[in-house]
């Protein structure tokens, strides 16, 4: 693998691929891309784990509460209970990295 | 939600057969995975991005056994979530 050839894969290039290969307007890809999307954040903020074979599963879990300081002025604070998400890339997925 | 139930709201969104939206969920699925393969990364406003971390060869242990084994190189996958939705998700 060569390190300068590596790209960055946004939400164009998504849609240009459904363009592609699916044959929908590109003006058409784009609101497909944000639709995909879309479902996928409904999904966690009604803080379900959206799970997707041979991808990963995203999780949303809660983080307790935690002292934590304000690296600046060096003040503790309290960091209150929040939610976190997280990706477990699946096991083809693992797989297809290291091929 | 898995992916059989992704593709029913994705056919209900866009008001397409569940035929296409298995194909347009498969073929977003299939690009990124490509894209991750590649050692690129990807990363898309408002929900988050994914890079690949390279991790060198290093000794380890067999977490039962207690023997030393060496873990070859790898590669893995992180995901680190946009801050518009690690916002939304904090704000209920």
């Amino acid at each position: 693998m060569h390190d300068k050839d590596n790209q960055n894969l946004t939400r164009k290039e998504l849609s240009e691929t459904l363009a592609d290969q699916l044959g929908f307007s590109q003006s058409n890809c784009a609101q497909i891309v944000d639709s995909f999307l879309g479902n996928l954040k409904d999904s966690m903020l009604r803080g379900e784990s959206v799970k997707l074979v041979h991808f990963g599963t995203f999780t949303v879990r809660d983080k307790s509460p935690r002292r934590g300081r304000n690296p600046r002025t060096g003040e503790t604070i309290t960091i209150k209970k929040r939610q976190a998400i997280s990706f477990r890339p699946s096991k083809k997925l693992r797989e297809q990295v290291n091929d | 939600m898995n992916k059989s139930e992704l593709i029913e709201h994705l056919s209900e969104t866009l008001n397409l057969p569940q035929r296409e939206a298995t194909a347009i969920c498969n073929t977003i699925l299939e690009r990124m995975t490509e894209a991750l393969s590649d050692g690129d990364s990807i990363e898309i406003r408002g929900f988050g991005s994914f890079v690949i971390k390279k991790y060198e060869a290093y000794e380890g242990r067999n977490p039962k056994t207690g023997k030393k084994i060496t873990v070859q190189p790898k590669k893995l996958p992180f995901f680190k979530v946009g801050k518009e939705l690690r916002e939304k998700v904090n704000n209920d």
